[in-house]
This record gives structure tokens, sequence and C-alpha cells, in this order.
């Protein structure tokens, strides 16, 4: 076991575990914050994914030795009340079923946002097109992304 | 359908004594169920139970019971608001909560479940839409009684809205927190029926496009806990490489390896195979990635099964007059209307085994008591009651004694049905003596998979001198769904099979002869019912073959399905209605255009597919998917809409990418590279039409699968003049047919 110490949602955190560990399950099962979740474990679906410095990463593809001294963000930390553009998007348009891919769909959009503020369509379905959602909400994941970049 | 355990396993009895929702003379008395506490007035401590379905609270929420799994399909929202449109609840105020399994409080009355707790078959709306209504009703009249006693005036001068009653003509109002503070329920309930009931012109609630789903704003956040997020104190992780087949048990086990591993603290070997428990959920994964097994096979049915070579024996089954077989639809005389056709044409249809790749892996935290007799169970589950059932059966104690709490399902799709990882977790906590959590990896998901089966299809039809279908013989060669899935039923139908039959009738058309039956191949497989079940694959093969008949005929497609479903006013209705939004008469230069129809559990669909071909590589690109539905009284429009848009892409899935091979009895595929399943990109444009009628509501959850593989098929053939027989028609198997 090794100590390893990060940020997450703006919060310092420092876990035992072994170095290799992937930070998906660290986040999940010893941070509790379980609104990452696991769906492959090899980066194939993007049920995974986070925010390094920024940056949406597959959580379960990196070892967390990688994110020491980095800025992790997961969905619970993505807007103070749940109240970034994309989620209330989500609300607005009805995006989830089962809702099991929704967290990484949310941050995998939210990373695309951050650095181009009115995508096209063209460019959303490219950027989201790693991320799997077996009920098929893909034409109204598209929407909720285009009204957020609407009316943020 | 009620299930037994005798002696440790499963046995069965099948019971006709479930009540037909919508009878005319019904009535319900709910009883309090639960922990209900009858006869007193309890608001003022905590909320008022009116009965097993609904509490009231002093400060007006109200908590509704949801007796159905939420696996995406909507019940967490729309069984709710049934009860609270009869309820007259203010909306803003209810709250959903799981009910625990306990079939004889919450079981579905649906003809297909007779009073089953599970979450299948897309009837939880329409087994749930009456009880739900009554029991909405009945605590209304309890309040209604109540406020009336208090003040003293006749009930029936009462009126409510939005959870308050107001008595018009002394100008007092009450809300239902206020009387719940003060009202008896009593322990002998009002009786309620029918005529009790608002017509739906009344309705406040049903039918609204504003109404979102309950569970949309946990799902946004990450909130919402799915079985996977449940943690208990102290408990162990597992993780278990899976037998690759039923009945292999594991025989040589590298355990001094696997013990070196960090964290790692018991390796297992068990009937269904190797468990490694440790400290954290990763020393578990380190474990199995060290993990060597091999296998005794030899009482695996499935051992040396390889579903390629497997594929001459289904063809010969399927022209063998001396094959067994179970009749699954019947009328008039098949062998006359054949034989007394003008013309008759003869084509055989396949399907391969598909996975329901939902995306939260199967998992389950089971704690079993320290006496070992009693268990709680905390995972997303389509059966709970099963799961209940079964374990009780390993503990050697009685259903009740395992309590199932039920958590939000990461897809189901008939995979869920199965409660494998709760027993699983069950026998190792009983082992470790401590609670357990289990997740099962992707590629033990995949080798535990509970596939929808390969299938073969030959089908016959007899045309007379005008063109019209006199004669319909259509027969499945594939394993039998039920014999593993529903045993119980398996016995009592004398070895037919629902799940995997379903489709094979033509019950909308006017065919005046028509035979559809079954064939069983005994394969070992763990074939399960897959969103959409047998209609998945048997109206892929019969719409398809409908094609085949019509060009025969010298028919238009449409044209001959209009015909066909002309004293069908609904079928018809919602073909028309898909021709007309898909205008689908008019040539797209280049491009193909099919139709298909399809009935699952009362309700009616059409869909038209509109394609172009990639003559090169054999790649289908769908451009345009329409799809008109008729589900009778819709609850939730948009909802409707969204269940749609969501089986279609299932169905196009299933249609044009989805298939394992199995070879010596294993699953040929371990995670998503190579088991794909359908990305944003790949998506058409996809529009959707209800059909509203009057009718009783039936279910949204599967139908939208079931048009699209057999519309891709007939808009290949529009626009090649290639018949597509071959589930999923891959660019691979479309070059060769093009070929």
């Amino acid at each position: 076991m090794t100590a390893t110490a990060f940020t997450i949602n703006g919060k310092t955190a420092n876990v035992e575990a072994e170095p290799d560990t992937p930070l998906l399950w660290v986040v999940r099962e010893h941070l509790k914050l379980t609104g990452t979740k696991f769906g492959c474990g090899s980066g194939l679906c993007g049920a995974c994914t986070v925010h390094i410095d920024g940056k949406a990463v597959r959580s379960c593809q990196i070892a967390v030795s990688k994110v020491a001294g980095r800025k992790v963000t997961t969905i619970e930390g993505l807007s103070p009340n749940g109240q970034h553009p994309l989620q209330k998007a989500w609300i607005a348009e009805q995006v989830p079923q089962c809702g099991y891919c929704q967290s990484g769909q949310i941050m995998q959009a939210a990373a695309l946002l951050a650095t181009n503020k009115k995508p096209t369509r063209e460019q959303i379905v490219t950027h989201m097109d790693g991320n799997i959602c077996r009920c098929g909400t893909y034409p109204r994941i598209v929407r909720a992304i285009q009204r957020a970049a609407r009316e943020a | 359908m009620t299930i037994h355990i005798k002696n440790g396993s499963l046995d069965t009895s099948i019971s006709r004594r479930g009540f037909v929702a919508g009878a005319a003379s019904l009535t319900f008395a709910f009883t309090l169920g639960g922990m209900g506490r009858g006869g007193e007035a309890l608001g003022a401590t905590q909320p008022t139970k009116f009965n097993a379905f609904v509490s009231i609270a002093v400060d007006n929420t109200i908590t509704v019971i949801c007796p159905s799994a939420e696996m995406g399909q909507g019940v967490y929202t729309s069984l709710p608001l049934i009860l609270a449109e009869e309820l007259d609840a203010d909306w803003s105020k209810v709250k959903t909560e799981f009910a625990p399994a306990n079939p004889k409080v919450y079981g579905n009355y649906h003809r297909l479940f007779e009073g089953a707790q599970i979450t299948a078959a897309s009837v939880a709306v329409a087994g749930y839409f009456t009880p739900l209504r009554m029991a909405g009703a009945q605590a209304r009249k309890v309040l209604l009684d109540a406020a009336a006693d208090k003040w003293k005036v006749p009930a029936s001068e009462l009126t409510t809205d939005k959870s308050t009653i107001t008595h018009k003509k002394s100008g007092r109002k009450i809300t239902y927190g206020e009387v719940a503070a003060f009202a008896s329920v009593p322990s002998e309930p009002p009786k309620v029926g029918e005529g009790d009931l608002k017509k739906p012109s009344q309705f406040k609630l049903i039918g609204r496009k504003d109404i979102g789903r309950s569970d949309v704003p946990l799902k946004v956040n990450g909130s919402a806990k799915y079985g996977i997020d449940v943690q208990v104190p102290g408990m162990l992780y597992a993780s278990v490489l899976q037998s690759p087949m039923e009945g292999a048990k594991p025989k040589d086990v590298n355990i001094p390896d696997i013990m070196k591993v960090k964290g790692v603290t018991k390796v297992i070997p068990l009937p269904f195979g190797v468990a490694v428990i440790g400290d954290t959920v990763e020393a578990t994964r380190s474990g199995l990635q060290t993990l060597k097994a091999t296998w005794d096979t030899s009482g695996a049915t499935a051992a040396g099964f390889d579903s390629d070579k497997a594929k001459d024996d289904y063809a010969a089954k399927a022209k063998d007059p001396n094959a067994e077989t179970k009749v699954e639809y019947q009328v008039g005389d098949v062998k006359a209307g054949l034989s007394g056709a003008a013309k008759t044409v003869e084509a055989g249809y396949w399907s391969e085994y598909t996975y329901h790749a939902q995306m939260e892996p199967m998992n389950a935290v089971a704690q079993v008591s320290e006496d070992g007799k009693s268990a709680d169970i905390w995972t997303g589950t389509q059966f709970g009651a099963l799961a209940a059932l079964i374990i009780s059966g390993i503990l050697k104690t009685t259903p009740d004694q395992i309590r199932v709490h039920q958590q939000f399902l990461g897809g189901g799709y008939g995979r869920r049905i199965w409660p494998d990882a709760a027993i699983q977790a069950t026998i190792l906590s009983n082992i470790t003596k401590k609670p357990v959590k289990l997740i099962l990896t992707r590629e033990e998901d995949i080798a535990a998979a509970r596939p929808r089966p390969m299938t073969h299809h030959l089908l016959r039809a007899g045309l007379d001198a005008k063109g019209n279908v006199v004669g319909w013989h259509h027969r499945l060669v594939s394993e039998n769904v039920d014999a593993v899935a529903a045993p119980p039923r398996f016995k009592a139908t004398g070895g037919k099979d629902y799940i995997g039959a379903r489709g094979l009738d033509q019950a909308f058309y006017a065919i005046p002869n028509a035979l559809a039956e079954y064939v069983r191949e005994e394969r070992g497989m763990r074939v399960h019912a897959w969103r959409g079940i047998g209609s998945g694959y048997n109206k892929f093969a019969a719409e398809a073959f409908l094609d085949e008949v019509a060009q025969t005929a010298g028919k238009n497609p449409l044209e001959m399905r209009l015909e066909l479903t002309k004293d069908q006013p609904r079928a018809n209705a919602v073909i028309k209605a898909v021709a007309e939004m898909s205008d689908f008469k008019r040539n797209r230069p280049g491009h193909g255009m099919g139709i298909a129809f399809a009935d699952y559990h009362d309700t009616l669909s059409a869909g038209v597919a509109e394609i172009s071909l990639d003559q090169t590589t054999g790649k289908i690109k769908v451009h345009n998917y329409w799809i008109a539905v008729d589900p009778g009284v819709v609850i939730q429009p948009d909802h409707v809409h969204a269940q749609l848009e969501s089986a279609v892409i299932y169905g196009l899935s299933a249609a044009l990418i989805e298939q394992f091979a199995v070879k010596d009895g294993t699953v040929q595929a371990t995670n998503f590279d190579n088991y794909p399943v359908m990305r944003m990109s790949e998506v058409p444009e996809i529009h959707t039409k209800i059909v509203a009628t009057s009718n009783p509501p039936s279910g949204m959850g599967e139908i939208g699968v079931v048009t699209v593989a057999p519309a891709i098929a007939n808009a290949v053939f529009q626009l090649t003049g290639k018949r597509l027989r071959h589930l999923p028609m891959t660019a691979e198997r479309v070059k060769k047919t093009l070929a």
C-alpha cells in the first residue's frame, strides 16, 4: 500500500492503495463517490469518465499513482448543486433511462463544451462516440448538449 | 405463476386463480400489507399508511410504493402516477419507494404472471394499471370519510384536487396531510370498484406531456443508487471466474499463485466458478488475472458445442417431417391450405446468439445472518421474489427470511430476471460469514451470458390464383428458453416455449390456414429472455418472408399488409400511420424503403426503414426509421416516445451488429471490442408517432425492437433485389449475399 494525495472535487484526498489501482476503484470504493460507474474496465464504454485537470479521462485506465498532485473531478463535483448547464439540459430533454452511463456521458460532454462552446452536431457525435448508452438515449444526448450550448 | 422450493430444488405449479384486470365487477380490498399499522391514527409522528401502496405524511408528502423494477422503462414514475391520478394527489409531493419482494402484496396480476412479482414482458403498466387506480381511489375514500366525519357533512358533498379536500357549501378546505394527522385507517378498508374510478376525460396527470420522470434528477448528479453502489460495513469483495458453461466445474486451480496477490484473502472453487475474495475490489481483480483454471465439463450439456457446426443439424431438423414438434399457433388446416395453393414460397432464416450488454455488470451485496437462516441482499433485480425463493432454498429457510433491497438497475433487458449474482454473493457470504460484495468483470458478465438463442426458421406460404395468402407454415428450431428461464411454465405447458415462441403467431393477419410449430434443440446454453424475446427473431423471419410472399404475389408490401389487416382496425391504423409519416411510396433514388408490422403483448406497431448500402463493403446505412405505435391509453407521452427511440436503437444494434459464436460450449466474446453495440455515430434519425386509442394500456419497453430487423431486410431487398435472411446483417454477411 502506498499513500497517494490528489484533489478530488476541490477537496484533498489521501488514499492508501496499491499504486497500480485504477482510479475508478479508488473513487468508487475508497472515496465512496459512486456516481462514476464501472462498465467495461478496458476503456471501451466511457461509463467511468471523470476529468483530470479538466480533461475527460477513462478512470478505469489510469492508475491512482498517476494522479498524484492532480485535480480530479467526478459527476458529484461537476457543479455545486447539480446546476451545470448540461445537467439542466439533461433534465429538460429527459435523457436518462436506466441512467447508468449518464454520469460518464455528462462528464464527456462537459469536457467538450469547456473547449468548444458551440459544437456542431458532427463535433458532438465525434466527441461522444466512445461513450456507450445501451438504452439508446443518443438522440436525446445530442439534443441536450445542443440545448446546453444554446442556453449556457 | 407460482414457484415452490421442494427439497432445495425448484418445483412448480401454475396458479390459474389469478384474476384478470379490467373485469367490470372487479373490486379490491387492499390490506395494509408489510409494516402497516391499521386502525390507529399515527400521522402525527410518522406517515399514515392507507394501504400497501400509499402513505401520506403531515407535510403532505405522499409516498407510493413501486412494485416493479426501474431499469430504464419508467415505472418509477408511471406506476405512482397512476395511483396519484385516482388519489387526486399533488404530483409535486409524490415520492417513490421500491417495494420489498412480497408477491402476496405486490404481485403483478397480468395474465402472463398471475401474481408473480416480476418485472418483465413490458406488462408492469398493463398489469398494475387497475390495481393502482383502485389503491388510489381507496385511499381517497378513506380521506374523504375522515374529513366528512370531522366536519359532520356527507362525504358526497366533498371534492378533491391536488391533495386538498374542499367542502364547497361551507367553503372549508383541508389538505390530505392535515387529514392524515388524525385519520383512522379502518382495519377493514373500504371497497372500491370500477365505478369509483375516473373517466379518462377526468384525468389530470395521466397523459400529460409536461410530467417528467422522477428518477431523472437523480441520474444526472450521480446520486441514483444502483446495486453496484451499495456498501455495507465490514464487507469483503469478491470476483468470480465464471464457469464457461452451465455445469462445468473447476478442476485444477492455481490457488497458491493467487494467494500471493496482495489483498487476496481466500480462493474458493465452487460449482459455478472460482471465487477470489479480498479486502479490496482491485485485489480480487488482480487475483482474477492471475487465476488459471481447468474445467471438468463431464456434467455440462454444452461441452463441445460449436454454434457454427451445429447449423447443419438445425437445418436438418427444420426439414425433418418426423421431428418432434410443439404447436405454438394454429388456425384452419395448413396442409390443405398449402396443397391447394396455386403457388408456394419457401425460405429459411437464421439468427445468432446475442448478449444483453446491460451497462451495469451483474453484481450483488449479500449479508447472511450469523445463524445462516436469513439474509439481506442488495441488488437491482427484475425478479427479487425469485432471488428470495432460490436463496431461501440454499439457506434452508423461508423466502420471508430473505430481505431483497431493491436498487436501480443499470439496464435489465431480461438479464436481471435470473439472480445469479445474488445467489453467488449469498453463498460466499455464508462461507466467509461476512457481508460480500460481488461485482462481475465485463469479461465474466459475458462468460456468464444468458443470451437470446441462435435460431433457425423454415417458412412456407401458399397463394391462391388471386395472390391471397391461403397457407402459412412457420417452423422454429432453437433451444427452449422457458426450459432454462421459466422451468415451472416449461413443465406446465408440456415443453412449449412461451418466451422463445413469442411472435410465431399471425393473430392480426387474415390468413385462413396457419401453423407455427417449435422444434427443440438441446445445446446446454443459458438461453434467456432478451428485450423483445422470441418476437425479435420470429417477426424478423415472418415479416421479411411476408415480403417474399408479396413479391411472388406481385403485390406491394404495404398494400399486402393493409389487405391482411383490413379486419383489424388497430393494426391497420398503425400500418397506415407509418406509411403516411414516412411517405412510404415515394421513391428515393439510391435508397431502399422497407416496412414491417408487429404486435407484442397487446401493443401494436409498424416501422419503416430507409437505407442505403455500400456495395463494396456490404455495410448497411440506416438513414431514417419511422415507427408508429398503439399502446392503448398513454400514461406518459414523452416517455412512450423515449421508449420507442430506445428500443429502435436496441433493435438496430441487434439487426446490424450483434452476435457471438460458441465454441466448445464457451461464449466467443469478451468485451465491447469484440462484442460491439450501437454507438452514437451509427444512429439514424428516428421518427416516432403515437396512435393513441382508449384501449387498456399495454407495454412500451420492447415493442420498438421488433419491426427493425425485418424492415431493414425488406428495404435492402427493395434496393438490391437480394434477400437478407440471417441476423445480424453484418457488412460481411451482406457482402456475401450480394456477391
